[in-house]
């Protein structure tokens, strides 16, 4: 048991944890012992993966401002409070992708809102929980997965690399201003992954040549681990 | 409201009562240039729940909005004691609302997405004890979903979850929020930190703030469940220790702290309820000094600063809000008072030996000097 649940109760939140990585992720969380809240659209995907996981499952759209306080809600009534946020959800823009030419932007603004207004609107709510985790001294960290597209300009990835770029500067730029406060922030580029939404956007990439999701959410978990004080997740620290 | 309530609270003002009983008006931005080093914040970091849930008395088919107004027991958010009211909303004064349709226990409510049963009716024909029939989670969600929060007449248009959440806001046990913190930015206490005041925080479950009702009101605060981390009581012992003054945000604070709060001034952590009303009658132990919003005479939030300052120093004080027109309610200006050292006019001698052996009795600092 105790291999299995060195994370002993570390208050975790996932978004888009139905599929491919979030879904890696929370069941990597949940099996090494963390407390964990996810969050994706559909009732029916939420349930399952919460009957097979033991997870919190919670239904709403980070892409929507209206679902964003309700969500955490939910995630800190649940969990009782929050040590990590792990911004996953994200939206590819255009499918089948298109040239920014052909981008209308109806869908740059779709793929702007879940993947950086979100995780900014839902980080601000739950700031504070996190800030609350941090001051006991149990360390708080948010985790923004990235892209390498948020880097290299590749030809068709616009909407998508753009919303990833600016996340990715909002992530240091909170991190320069919550550091004090004892919140680290992260990006991660998790790699090509073998997803769905990999699927949906290199139809015909061979899946033997991409990386499991799982052997990225274990990557993860393990960045996560470091960006938190030392012995944040051991049963010392943890619950007093 | 929204954008336009937004920039008063960054405009907002403050008016400022040091021990002595002056006064100083000033912009409430200068709050993070007041406090010395020293000196601790204590805030409250409860998250508010949309408390306000309509829908129908399932016997009479009848309309009902009903306020979630104590918790039962924190550790489980399907049982609370409850206020009902008849048809209509928060366009209509409190005081003006009908009551609900007759209820007796054992009796459904449908609100929403949400099935709560009577569980029994308190002296009151609006108070009563409710149960939700679903689990945590799908209550938790269904007030999500369904839930608003409690509502102001004073405020025209509605409140959503995002006006009401204080920018500390954690752990969502609120049932109105502990409005003193719309004061709080990351801004301002960045500037404490950088000058060496401290920031404590506890989770004290503000209850409902007006029922409309002048009988029930007068039994307001309920009783309020808090919780005060190791941290914090430590924060607050070290204060003690080098002289520094503790700045209460909020009356839920204050009821938190001196509720757990022994004669030497520590605090124990932990759970707690926190009881009855604070006011001219009772001492302080741990408070030195409150930030709060501007309250009427008679209220329970003006009633405790007697626990604060003298009726002179007060009536002076009104007088003042009045005449320079202070904005009330919970998302109005700012009161910071320091507390009054009652030597020479407390209401009990033993309040003031107690004041006069503790290590915050000197009484001649003053905010902000």
């Amino acid at each position: 048991m105790a291999a299995t649940s060195d994370l002993n109760e570390l208050r975790v939140a996932v978004t888009g944890g139905t599929s491919g990585l979030g879904l890696a992720l929370v069941q990597q969380l949940a099996a090494r012992g963390a407390r964990v809240a996810f969050v994706a659209r559909t009732a029916r995907g939420v349930e399952r993966i919460a009957a097979e996981t033991s997870a919190c499952g919670i239904v709403g759209d980070v892409g929507r401002k209206e679902d964003i306080y309700p969500l955490a809600l939910q995630i800190t009534g649940n969990l009782g409070g929050l040590d990590v946020l792990i911004n996953n959800a994200s939206s590819l823009g255009p499918t089948p992708l298109a040239p920014l030419a052909d981008t209308e932007c109806e869908e740059l603004e779709q793929a702007l809102a879940v993947n950086l207004l979100g995780p900014f609107r839902l980080t601000k709510a739950l700031l504070g929980a996190l800030a609350a985790s941090a001051r006991q001294g149990s360390g708080a960290a948010v985790i923004n997965i990235s892209s390498d597209a948020a880097i290299t300009p590749y030809s068709g990835w616009g909407a998508y690399g753009a919303s990833k770029a600016a996340l990715r500067h909002l992530t240091a730029i909170w991190a320069e201003e919550t550091s004090l406060d004892g919140i680290a922030f992260r990006s991660i580029d998790p790699g090509d992954m073998d997803t769905p939404l990999h699927a949906v956007a290199v139809p015909d990439a061979d899946p033997t040549t991409l990386k499991q999701p799982a052997a990225s959410a274990a990557e993860i978990i393990e960045m996560m681990l470091a960006a938190l004080p030392r012995g944040a997740a051991s049963p010392i620290t943890r619950h007093p | 409201m929204i954008a336009a309530e937004r920039a008063q609270r960054r405009s907002g003002r403050l008016v400022t009562v040091d021990a002595g009983g002056g006064l100083r008006h000033l912009a409430r931005a200068q709050l993070g240039s007041l406090l010395r080093a020293g000196d601790l914040v204590v805030a409250n970091d409860a998250a508010t729940l949309p408390a306000s849930l309509h829908g129908a008395h399932c016997t009479s088919r009848q309309p009902i909005e009903v306020r979630l107004a104590a918790w039962v027991s924190l550790q489980d958010p399907t049982r609370f004691a409850a206020i009902a009211f008849g048809a209509g909303d928060h366009r209509t004064r409190t005081e003006d609302r009908m009551l609900p349709p007759p209820m007796v226990s054992g009796d459904r409510l449908a609100l929403g997405p949400l099935v709560a049963v009577v569980e029994r009716l308190l002296d009151h024909p609006r108070l009563f004890r409710l149960r939700f029939l679903e689990n945590r989670a799908t209550v938790l969600a269904g007030l999500a979903r369904h839930g608003r929060p409690i509502q102001y007449a004073h405020v025209p248009e509605p409140l959503a979850l995002w006006d009401v959440w204080t920018r500390i806001a954690a752990d969502p046990i609120a049932l109105e929020p502990p409005s003193a913190g719309f004061a709080l930015d990351w801004r301002t206490l960045a500037t404490w930190r950088r000058r060496g005041i401290g920031l404590a925080t506890l989770t004290h479950a503000a209850g409902i703030s007006s029922t409309g009702d002048p009988t029930l009101d007068l039994r307001l605060p309920f009783d309020e469940p808090y919780r005060i981390p190791e941290r914090t009581a430590a924060a607050l012992k070290l204060v003690k220790s080098i002289g520094g003054r503790v700045v209460a945000i909020g009356t839920t604070v204050v009821r938190a702290l001196e509720s757990a709060g022994n004669a030497d001034g520590s605090v124990r952590a932990g759970d707690g309820v926190a009881r009855g009303r604070l006011g001219g009658e009772t001492g302080l132990h741990v408070v030195d000094a409150i930030l709060t919003g501007v309250h009427e005479p008679g209220d329970s939030h003006f009633e405790m600063l007697r626990a604060f300052a003298d009726d002179a120093t007060l009536n002076k004080l009104s007088a003042a809000l009045v005449a320079h027109g202070y904005r009330g309610h919970e998302f109005g200006d700012s009161m910071l008072i320091e507390h009054q050292p009652r030597s020479w006019s407390g209401p009990s001698r033993l309040a003031a030996l107690s004041l006069a052996e503790g290590p915050y009795s000197s009484g001649a600092s003053t905010i902000g000097s």
